[in-house]
């Protein structure tokens, strides 16, 4: 019996060694600084992260670390100084975001456009040239029964354009949803598309993901409306804020947000999905905004994603005006 | 008053009350007399069925979700059921997911009853059924305590619910759902009042039981 315990002692601690030896060996602990950048789903599912963090680390002695979650998580991880940095795309939630000291060094690096897709029958017909008549349609359809619409529901940057793309098109989004057509799916891009495909309904998806799963067979809904200013999806990147959260590794934070607004970096982002896509799936902003190339868009970005006229106001640059020249 | 049932809280939690309450109630009806039936009958392979249900206690819910939500979803096999998203999809999961607790601990509660019990009721002269109800109604602790754990698993997990069921608002939305979902959004607060209603539930149904059972010895 004695033996018994004993042999059952000596198997418990070998266990124990192996599984924490093991999971030290695998979390890290390397010479390499962790870099911990708490992302929009957008970013990461597409891959676009996982071809910058490899490019990146080639060049850099930083650990990258990226947490996939929705926008309003993102800001929550970097508040709590969980994040070293944030990249998000929600204008209205990052302007907050600064207010509230979290956050500084706001870069815009890239934007796109959201789509409102449904399925290819198009009950609400909806092919328009504003996205705007083409939500009043859906509601219009929605309500009599022909059409349904899903929404993200989950307080992410998508979400977020979403709301604030009905209350432009006149309608009170507290009302609509609790409308029969209306269904809040409170998941990721992904899944509200699978929801939204097999409902044979609409709703508002980011190009990235949209892309993905359509060409890898997953959905048959098609693009209906993917032109107009009211569609523009601005990505930025923002450190966190020393003094809130004097950990966090700020100094390659910067290095990374430099990589990101680079000609490499920027490079990198405009290529990104070409190959299996055959289209880009984010255009790089920097160099757009630097030389007004096309001023039709950097006028919409800067309706849409400055404040009071700047990228980052000047009382967040905490002391890099070198990002901005 | 009615103001107060429309509250998302209580219809969440109602919701999840109801639907792993129905599976809980389906995995039962078929659960209990297979788990009779193994545990009282001798037949060849009764080890190999036994070690089957034991081995689909530890069924990942995350496994089973998938692959019911592959079953279910539009180009699924069973896709013209339109299923995916739904509660009947959460329900059926559920059911799945509790059914080798169902059986297992009722073979091991029928087992560790006297045997005599089922042949003094056929001197008595019972039936097979009525013997088996014997054998059932001797085991009664097991019973309600495998159908406790049934219940307490299914409303507990999140791998189906989320995979089948999609979380829908004021439909599909379950509490481990929302919570899932709360978090994610960044609303932690939101999501410990649901935590606390999910523990409350799981715990105050295992005393409840608990008291009963000292109640009928």
């Amino acid at each position: 019996m004695r033996k018994n315990i004993l042999i059952w002692i000596i198997a418990l601690v070998l266990v124990a060694v192996v599984s924490v030896a093991g999971t030290a060996y695998f979390v890290g602990g390397g010479p390499k600084k962790k870099l911990v950048v708490s992302t929009t789903t957008s970013l990461y599912d597409t891959g676009l992260l996982d071809a910058i963090e490899d490019r990146f680390e080639e060049k850099y002695s930083a650990d990258l670390y990226f947490i996939s979650v929705g926008t309003g998580l993102s800001i929550i991880h970097a508040q709590r100084g969980d994040a070293d940095m944030i990249m998000v795309h929600a204008p209205s939630m990052e302007l907050t975001f600064l207010e509230e000291g979290y956050g500084t060094c706001r870069k815009i690096l890239a934007y796109n456009f959201f789509a409102i897709v449904g399925p290819k029958v198009d009950p609400a017909n909806i092919k328009d040239p504003s996205p705007l008549q083409a939500l009043s349609k859906i509601v219009d359809a929605g309500r009599r029964e022909n059409a349904k619409w899903v929404s993200r529901g989950d307080d992410s940057g998508t979400h977020i354009k979403e709301k604030e793309l009905w209350t432009a098109a006149g309608f009170d989004w507290a009302l609509i949803r609790e409308e029969e057509w209306y269904v809040e799916a409170g998941s990721g891009m992904g899944k509200t598309l699978q929801v939204a495909d097999n409902l044979d309904a609409y709703t508002l998806a980011d190009m990235g993901t949209y892309l993905k799963y359509y060409k890898d067979g997953i959905i048959t809904l098609k693009t209906l409306v993917t032109q107009g200013e009211e569609l523009l999806n601005v990505y930025s990147a923002i450190a966190g804020n020393l003094v809130r959260h004097p950990h966090i590794n700020f100094e390659d934070a910067i290095t990374f947000i430099k990589f990101l607004i680079s000609e490499e970096g920027q490079e990198i982002i405009s290529n990104f999905g070409k190959d299996v896509y055959g289209q880009s799936l984010f255009y790089p902003a920097v160099n757009l905004l630097k030389q007004n190339t096309d001023p039709t868009i950097v006028q919409w970005i800067k309706n849409y994603a400055f404040f009071d006229g700047y990228e980052c106001p000047p009382e967040y640059l905490s002391d890099h005006p070198e990002l901005y020249t | 008053m009615w103001e107060f049932l429309a509250n998302p809280i209580l219809q969440i939690t109602f919701r999840s009350l109801q639907i792993s309450g129905t599976a809980t109630l389906l995995s039962a009806l078929w659960g209990l007399p297979l788990g009779v039936a193994i545990g009282i009958k001798t037949f060849p392979g009764k080890q190999l069925v036994k070690g089957v249900f034991n081995a689909l206690l530890g069924l990942p819910t995350v496994a089973l979700g998938l692959i019911l939500y592959l079953l279910f979803s539009k180009s699924g096999a069973l896709g013209f059921l339109q299923l995916f998203p739904s509660p009947q999809a959460i329900i059926i999961g559920q059911a799945i997911l509790v059914t080798p607790i169902i059986v297992s601990l009722t073979t091991s509660a029928v087992e560790s009853i006297d045997p005599d019990v089922k042949d003094l009721a056929k001197t008595l002269g019972a039936s097979d059924t009525e013997a088996s109800v014997a054998v059932l109604r001797e085991s009664m602790g097991g019973v309600v305590l495998a159908i406790i754990a049934s219940f307490n698993r299914a409303i507990a997990e999140l791998g189906v619910a989320l995979a089948v069921g999609a979380n829908l608002r004021g439909r599909t939305q379950v509490l481990t759902t929302v919570i899932a979902m709360e978090i994610n959004r960044g609303n932690i607060e939101y999501s410990i009042q649901l935590t606390i209603i999910l523990l409350a539930i799981v715990f105050s149904i295992t005393i409840l039981t608990n008291l009963l059972q000292r109640r009928i010895k």
